[in-house]
Order: structure tokens, then sequence, then C-alpha cells
């Protein structure tokens, strides 16, 4: 499979793991997160409800017990004193004295009768003497005996409410009626609002204001809260105001259903806990999911190195055996091909001969074209000789080696061998240097077939060199193995050359210069000694060539 | 004089008769057959003093088979093994079953004539050495009669 379609393919299968694998990491957590965040806001925004609600009906029970405290007072007021009693000033001023002592709240307080007039009076106000007999106030009271008005503006021009409570006296009815302090009922209302939006106020059932809002409207303006959200008892409601933003808006209904008393908080300010706790939870996930990808696109990273790594190890090992199948197939054919050619050659060979040994005879030797038949009969002979070295050379190449199993000391081959062309490189001015790493390991291999090898090695090197260069051999012990490696300075190899280097027949140079066997037969014997042979080389960067060998300590005899 | 006695199988017959030829023409008492069968059924009638044998001849008796063969029926002829190629195996083979040297095809006829001498003299001295003994037994015990032919 050609290595881009393979690469194409692993990189398509990478695409689709990591979807995979993200889609099953973060679909869950996401999910996750969102449910969770959903079910606790839930529970957050109904636990704010329910705050509020509570909120609003303790405050309208303390604003209950407060108007009823108040009318509690005047009612013992007026079943325990008699309206000719109170009717005089200075008692009912000693009176309101005595009550503004035990409880706060009322501001004044007068003494009406019958018929709305305004008898007697212990206030800030100037109102004895006014009459009430068109006051609705005035009525109710009269008629139901207590009664707690709404607020109004009344004779003082101030907005205010009074509880005023009927009495009997010989027969008619009287009132007693007092003012609640405004500032002290507002606080009450008003500390019910907590936060930087909270609101709390008392309007009546027509909406109109009965405490002044903390925010738009005044007491007695008209509130835009619609009244129909409000049922029984306290009702919480979400209400969009006019910026866009929500509210709470929690109504307790009050005096007799008469007041609803509201208190109102902007989501947003409730739920700024919520909020945090939203946002730290989408920062863990975010960093949650950024960590999956970058270890999933990195566990991915690092395992498709490794197969591709593996894969070309594996197209390696596959290009060694095509090319030790080449070799064999290679080595069969050239044996078959010179026996085929042995045969004739020998008889081409023998008749030539013949003819020879029939030219010694006389009578041809006095024809005309004796010397030409003697000529061509040693020509003939010649160019079989030379057919005969190339088909021995042939099957010396694809011959059965047999191993003698040697203790071989390298470096010593390497002196020998170095020795014997230390000459022909003299003569050429080539250096050989050598650089062979002592107490080398002592082998058993096959001495004169490892002389061979390094004996071609060296020789192309010289070949490679010409003249005036550098030859490095070098002997070193690595991981169990002995490496030697032969570098030259000369030309180099080119890639396209260096992929067939090793073939047999394969050479460089001019015909009849080499037969292109001696590295294909010193690949076959260093293979099978069990090692290895590699070619390294760049154009004008000279070559490399190493030979590893495994370490077989030799037994001992 | 006794004329050495030269037998060659090869089952290449142009290669076979130019030998052959090339031997009778220096004046060599020389004879040729083209399989080990025939080789063999002639021993059994005459005797050589070396038998020039190819070692490859497929069909039939190849070459070490046939020189096994010879070795038990005139174990003291002498035995030259032609060989196309240097198969150490082969050669050393056939070394071990008692021949006397190889030589490669094709051939340098000189080198051929070279051994064949040699072969000639290893026979020599052993055979004398035999005519020696033989006549130290009739000499000892004259009533006996020796076949030397």
């Amino acid at each position: 499979m050609g290595l881009y379609k393979r690469k194409s393919i692993y990189i398509n299968l990478q695409r689709k793991i990591m979807l995979i694998i993200l889609c099953v990491a973060i679909i869950p957590l996401v999910s996750l997160g969102e449910t969770i965040y959903y079910r606790f806001a839930r529970t957050y925004g109904e636990k704010i409800e329910d705050q509020i609600k509570y909120r609003a009906r303790s405050r309208s029970d303390s604003v209950e017990v407060f108007l009823r405290e108040r009318t509690a007072v005047l009612a013992t007021v007026v079943d325990t004193h008699s309206f000719g009693d109170l009717k005089q000033q200075e008692n009912l001023a000693r009176m309101f004295t005595a009550i503004s002592r035990r409880t706060d709240g009322l501001i004044d307080l007068g003494v009406i009768d019958s018929a709305g007039q305004h008898l007697a009076y212990s206030g800030p106000y100037n109102l004895k003497g006014l009459n009430y007999f068109q006051q609705t106030w005035f009525n109710e009271v009269m008629g139901k005996g207590k009664y707690i008005s709404n607020v109004y503006m009344g004779y003082r021009q101030l907005p205010h409410f009074v509880i005023a409570v009927r009495g009997y006296s010989n027969g008619r009815g009287w009132i007693l009626r007092a003012t609640v302090d405004s500032d002290i009922f507002n606080n009450l209302v008003r500390t019910a609002q907590t936060g930087k939006t909270g609101d709390a106020y008392i309007i009546d059932k027509t909406g109109i204001y009965q405490t002044a809002p903390r925010f738009s409207g005044k007491i007695l303006g008209k509130s835009n809260i619609p009244l129909t959200l409000f049922g029984q008892g306290t009702t919480v409601a979400e209400i969009i105001k006019a910026n866009g933003k929500t509210k709470h808006v929690a109504g307790t209904w009050l005096k007799n259903n008469e007041w609803l008393l509201v208190i109102t908080q902007d989501v947003g300010d409730e739920k700024g806990g919520l909020l945090t706790t939203r946002n730290t939870e989408i920062i863990i996930i975010v960093f949650g999911c950024l960590a999956i990808i970058m270890t999933t696109f990195f566990a991915m990273r690092i395992i498709f190195r490794r197969l591709e790594e593996t894969d070309k190890g594996i197209g390696e090992l596959n290009d060694q055996l095509i090319q030790s199948d080449k070799m064999a197939a290679l080595g069969k054919m050239a044996t078959g091909i010179a026996h085929e050619i042995n045969n004739p050659l020998a008889v081409i060979g023998e008749k030539a001969g013949w003819m020879r040994d029939l030219l010694i005879e006389e009578e041809f030797q006095e024809s005309e074209n004796y010397k030409e038949y003697v000529t061509s009969v040693d020509k003939i002979e010649e160019h079989v000789e030379k057919a005969r070295k190339i088909t021995h050379n042939m099957l010396g190449f694809a011959r059965k080696m047999e191993h003698r199993l040697d203790d071989v000391d390298i470096n010593n081959v390497l002196d020998q061998t170095i020795e014997l062309l230390q000459s022909h490189a003299q003569t050429n001015n080539i250096e050989i240097s050598k650089d062979l790493q002592s107490e080398l390991p002592i082998i058993a291999s096959d001495q004169s077939q490892l002389q061979q090898v390094f004996l071609n090695l060296i020789n192309n090197a010289i070949d490679a060199v010409e003249k005036d260069g550098l030859i490095e051999v070098k002997t070193r012990e690595e991981d169990s193995r002995i490496v030697i490696s032969i570098k030259d300075n000369g030309p180099g190899i080119a890639e396209e050359h260096l992929k067939k280097i090793f073939d047999p027949f394969f050479t460089t140079k001019e015909t009849g210069k080499g037969t292109g066997l001696g590295l294909s037969v010193s690949y076959n014997i260093i293979e099978k000694l069990g090692g290895t042979i590699i070619a390294e080389s760049k154009l004008s960067e000279g070559a490399v060539f190493s030979v590893k060998l495994p370490i077989a300590i030799p037994k001992r005899k | 004089m006794d004329m050495f006695r030269i037998l060659v199988v090869d089952d290449e017959i142009d290669f076979l008769e130019t030998i052959v030829n090339r031997l009778k023409k220096r004046k060599l008492d020389a004879t040729g057959v083209t399989s080990g069968e025939e080789a063999l059924a002639l021993l059994k009638e005459q005797l050589f003093d070396v038998i020039i044998l190819d070692i490859k001849m497929p069909g039939g008796m190849d070459g070490i088979e046939t020189l096994r063969e010879i070795k038990k029926i005139q174990p003291l002829v002498e035995v030259l093994l032609l060989t196309g190629h240097a198969s150490v195996e082969t050669s050393i083979e056939g070394m071990r079953l008692g021949a006397f040297d190889y030589c490669l095809k094709p051939l340098k006829f000189e080198e051929l004539l070279q051994k064949m001498g040699a072969a000639f003299e290893k026979k020599s001295a052993h055979d004398k050495k035999i005519r020696d003994a033989m006549i130290q037994e009739l000499i000892r015990y004259p009533s006996k009669v020796f076949d030397q032919d």
C-alpha cells in the first residue's frame, strides 16, 4: 500500500477516533453540568421564592400586630373611660401622654361626638372644632365600632391614616380617634426590604400606595402592580420590569384584605449567588473539556506516530526481504544460466583445441590461410576463456557457502586487509586511518569470508576516492553487536543508485572494470553470517558502509 | 610398453568425441562412453588406468553414483572428475569417495593432461608395488600362476 494512501487512511482514522472520544467524553460532561445547574437553579429559585414569601408574611403579621395593638389600646380606653371624662381637654391630654409613654406609633388623640364634632384633641395639629360627619371614616367607625382608615390627606393636608374606636354614652355613640405615626409605620413596612433592589410597601385594594415605596411612586400615588396576581394569603409572582429585568413580587393581604403588603426584589439581585455558581461551573466544564481535547489530541498523535514508525519498520523489513528474495532469485537464475552456458562453452573450447591439434599437421601448414586459421583458433580459445571466467564468477556468487566458524578478531582481520591494500592506496595518495576499539570481543565467524567482504568494501572506497583522499575504518561494540564502518570522502552515491547498490551486476564502473558482483556477494556473506550491511551516502559527501555482526562467543574447544 | 588406458564418461557427445580425438592425437589409448551404465558395463570387461568422469549427467546415473560403483568394480582405477561448477561440496564428496582430482568445465586441456599425468604416476607407482609384491610371492611360491593383465 502506498505511503500516501496509508497516511491518509491514518489521518481519517485519527479524526474519527478523536470525534468519537470527544463526543463520548464531552457530551455527558456538558449534559451533567447543565442538568445539575438546572436542578440547582430550580431549587435555588424555589428557595428564594419561599424566602420572599416568608418575609412578606412575617412582615404583614408584624403590621397586623402593630395595628391590633394600637386598636386594643384605644378600645381599652373607650371601655374604661366615659365620654364625659374624655371630652375634657386636660383629661384627654393626660390620657394621651400616658398612652404615648407606654406605646409609640400614635401621634395624636381626639374625641369626636356622634354629630361628628371634634370635641377634644391632643396632638400637634389644630383640629379641635372640626366636623367629620361627612367623612367616610366617621360613618365607617360609627357603623362598625372599630375602624382603621386608609391613608388620606384630611384637614391637615398630609397623608395619614387613623384608628378609631366607637364608644357608647347615654345611648349615643362617640369616637376615640388616633392618628398613626407615619414615620414609624413606614419604617415598620420598609424594614422588610433588602438588598439594592428590594422594596416593601403597602397598597390598598385599588392600588393606591399607603406607604412610600422606595423607588418610583409616592404615598397616595397609583401603583401599577396588577392586583389580580395576588390571591388569598401570600402569593409570589414574577414581573418583568420596564427595563426588561425580572423581579419577584410577594404580596400578602392584611387588614381584612383591604391592604396588600408588597415586597419586591430583582431576580438578579437574589440570584447573585447562583450566577457565581453557574460561572464557576462553566469555567470548570470548559477547562475539563479543554483537558479532554488536549489529552485526546496528544494521545492520538503519539499513538499514530508509533503506528507510523512501526509501519516504517515493517516497510524496511519488507524491503530487506524483497532484496533477499531478489538476490536469491537472481542467484538461482545466474546458476542456471551459468550451467547452461558452460556446456556449450566446453564443447567450443574443445573443438577449438582440436582444430589447433589438427593444424599441427603439415598439410594444413602449407595452406594459404594457415596463419588465419591459427589466429582464429587462438581468438576462439581466448574468448572461451573470458566467457569461462564470467560463468565461474557467476557461479561463485551463487554457490552455497560452507561456513567455517573460526575465532575471529575483527580488528586483526581489518589490519591484514588494510595492509594488503596499503601500497595501492599510498600510490594514489589516499590515507587509510584506523579507529579500532581496543578489547573488541572475539567472535565466532568465517574469517576468510569476512576478509573478502572487508577487502571488497575498502577497495570500493579506494576506487571511489581515486586520488588524494581519506578512508576511515572504525570498529565499535554497540548493543551486543560489532559495528565496522568504512567511510570515504569520495564523490558519494546518488540516491537512486543507493537503492540498487547491493543488487548483483549493478555497477557504476565502466564495462570491463567491474562485474557489479562485489557488493552483492558481500551482502550475501554478511547476511549468512547473521549480520547486516547498510550503505549511507549523499552526493559530494562521501559514503559510509556499515557492517554489523552479532557477537557470538566462540565455544571453548 | 604398456599404454595407459583412458576412459572418458560424458553425456555431451560433441564434447566426448572431441576429447577422445584429442587424446588419441597424442597417442593415448582413449575410449568414450556417454553414460555411467555404459561405463560400468565396460569396466567389467576391460581394465582402465584413468577414468575422466563428468559429474553432472542428467538422466540415469549421475557422476557421484557412477564413481561409487566404479570403485567397487575396479578400486585401483584413478578417477578425474569433470565439473561445470566449483561446488565445493560435490568435489569434496568426490574426493572422499576416492576421486583423484577434479577439473572445471570448460576445460583447460593442458591442465587435464597435467592431472592425468599425475594420476598415471600414482597408478604406476601403485602398479609397480603390486607387481613387485607379486614377484616376491612368485619367488616364494613358484607354483602359483598369476594373471597379469
